[in-house]
C-alpha cells in the first residue's frame, strides 16, 4: 500500500509571498495515470489536470473533486455580470494572504495582476499584508474577503455597505462572498496536503 | 440526484424561492448546483467507501461548532442523529466544540521575513475521557479538523502521519480533508448571504 508520508530531502520552501510561479509537492501519494478509471477522469474534469500531482491526489475521491472543480469554475470564470475577473482573483489572493497559503496566493495574485494590469498594487497586498491601503474599492474587496476568512466569520453589514459604496451591485457582492469562501476551501487543501516549492532557478 | 431535496445553502441562509437572493444565486447556477453536489458527494455519496456516514457528520458538526454557526451545527447534528449516534458521542462532540474554541487564522510561517507575522493560538486536543467515547480514529479526525479550521498554515507531514497512525488511509485522508474544507466554504457562503439578505443595516 502507498499509505506513507512522502518525505522530501531538500527544504526549498519559499519563505515569502511572491507572484513568481511556484511548484507544489504532495505529502501523500497521488494516483498515477495507469491507475485512473473512467470515474477518475470524470472527476478530473479537464484531462490536462492529470499532469498535476495536486489534482491526482484529490482524484482519490473523484466525485467531490468533480463538484469542487465545477463550483470553482463558475465562481471565477462565469463572465455574466457581477464582479470583474480581476477582483474575483483579488479576493482569492487576499483570502490566501490571510490564511497564509503562499502557493495559492502566488497563483491568484498573478491572475489579479494580469486581469487588472496593476501588478504593483497586487504586490503591495502580498508585501504589506491585508491591511494595505490601495484604494477604496480594492480596500473594500480585501476587507470583506478577510472578514469572511476569519473563524468565526467577522463579515457584517458594514462590509456590504462599503462594497456598495465602491460601486458593487449585489451580484458582484455575491461574487466576493463566493470567491473568498471558495478559497477557504482551496487554501485548506493546498496547505494541508503538501508544500510549495521554490521557482526553478535560472 | 434528488430534485426534491432542498438546496442546503439556501436552507441554511434562509433564501426562499422567488426572493432577490434566489435570483442572484440563479445567476451563478453552476456554482449553486455543484455546491449542492459537493454536499451530496460528501454526505450522501453513491458509495461511502470506508469513511462512515457517522464519521462524516460528526466531523462536519464539530467544524460547524468551531465556527460558532448555530444553524449549520444544528443541521449536521441532525444528520449525526439520523446515523444513530449515541447520546454520549453527541455530548462528547459538544464538549470538544466548547473546549476547542479559538480565533483563526493563526499559525507559523517558514523561517524568514514572514516570521514576524507568526501568531500563536489554541491547538485542539481531544480530552482523554472524550477520546474513550469517540475512539482513536474519530478523535484523530477531529484534531486534524481543528488544525484545518483555525491554523491551516501549521499543517505538516506529521499531522498526516497522526491520521495514518489512527487508521486513516491516504484516500480516506483526502475525503476527510475535502469534507473539512468544504464545510468551511459552505459556512462562509451562508454567513455572507445571510448578511446580504438583510433589508437594512442592523447594528
Amino acid at each position: 500500500m502507498s499509505d506513507t508520508i512522502i518525505v522530501r530531502a531538500h527544504d526549498d520552501r519559499p519563505a515569502a509571498f511572491t507572484q513568481d510561479e511556484l511548484g507544489w509537492t504532495p505529502w501523500l501519494a497521488p494516483l498515477s495515470e495507469n491507475e485512473l478509471t473512467e470515474r477518475h477522469w470524470t472527476g478530473l474534469v479537464d484531462a490536462s489536470r492529470a499532469k498535476s500531482s495536486y489534482f491526482m491526489l484529490l482524484a482519490r475521491d473523484p466525485e467531490i473533486l468533480e463538484a469542487r472543480t465545477k463550483t470553482d469554475k463558475d465562481i471565477f470564470y462565469n463572465p455574466a455580470g457581477g464582479l470583474p475577473r480581476a477582483e474575483r482573483e483579488l479576493s482569492a489572493a487576499a483570502t490566501s494572504r490571510e490564511n497564509g497559503c503562499i502557493f495559492c496566493a502566488s497563483v491568484h495574485a498573478r491572475f489579479a495582476s494580469t486581469y487588472s494590469r496593476r501588478p504593483e498594487d497586487v504586490q503591495r497586498l502580498l508585501d504589506e499584508g491585508v491591511s494595505v491601503d490601495i484604494d477604496q474599492r480594492w480596500n473594500a474587496v480585501i476587507a470583506a474577503s478577510v472578514a469572511l476568512t476569519r473563524t468565526p466569520a467577522a463579515f457584517d453589514w458594514r462590509h456590504v455597505e462599503d462594497l456598495r459604496r465602491s460601486g458593487l451591485d449585489d451580484l458582484a457582492i455575491v461574487d466576493v462572498i463566493q470567491s473568498a469562501a471558495f478559497f477557504n476551501w482551496a487554501n485548506r487543501l493546498m496547505l494541508s496536503l503538501g508544500d510549495p516549492t521554490a521557482p526553478a532557478k535560472g | 440526484m434528488n430534485e426534491m431535496e432542498p438546496d442546503v445553502i439556501d436552507l441554511l441562509s434562509g433564501i426562499e424561492k422567488g426572493s432577490p437572493l434566489d435570483g442572484l444565486r440563479a445567476q451563478r447556477q453552476a456554482a449553486r448546483e455543484n455546491a449542492q453536489k459537493s454536499y451530496q458527494a460528501l454526505f450522501a455519496p453513491t458509495s461511502l467507501g470506508s469513511v462512515s456516514a457517522k464519521e462524516r457528520h460528526a466531523v462536519a458538526a464539530y467544524v460547524a461548532g468551531l465556527h460558532r454557526d448555530a444553524g449549520t451545527l444544528a443541521f449536521y447534528m441532525d444528520g449525526l442523529g439520523a446515523q444513530n449516534a449515541s447520546r454520549s458521542v453527541v455530548e462528547a462532540i459538544m464538549a470538544e466544540i466548547a473546549h476547542g474554541a479559538a480565533e483563526g487564522p493563526f499559525g507559523r510561517y517558514p523561517r524568514g521575513p514572514l516570521a514576524k507575522e507568526d501568531k500563536a493560538g489554541h491547538v485542539g486536543r481531544i480530552s482523554k475521557a472524550n477520546r474513550r467515547t469517540l475512539g482513536a480514529r474519530l478523535s484523530a479526525a477531529l484534531e486534524h479538523a481543528h488544525l484545518l479550521v483555525f491554523h491551516p498554515r501549521d499543517a505538516s507531514p506529521a499531522a498526516l502521519q497522526a491520521l495514518l497512525d489512527a487508521g486513516w488511509t491516504t484516500t480516506e485522508i483526502v475525503t476527510l480533508s475535502q469534507l473539512v474544507a468544504f464545510v468551511s466554504f459552505q459556512i462562509r457562503v451562508v454567513a455572507g448571504l445571510r448578511i446580504l439578505a438583510q433589508p437594512t443595516r442592523q447594528a
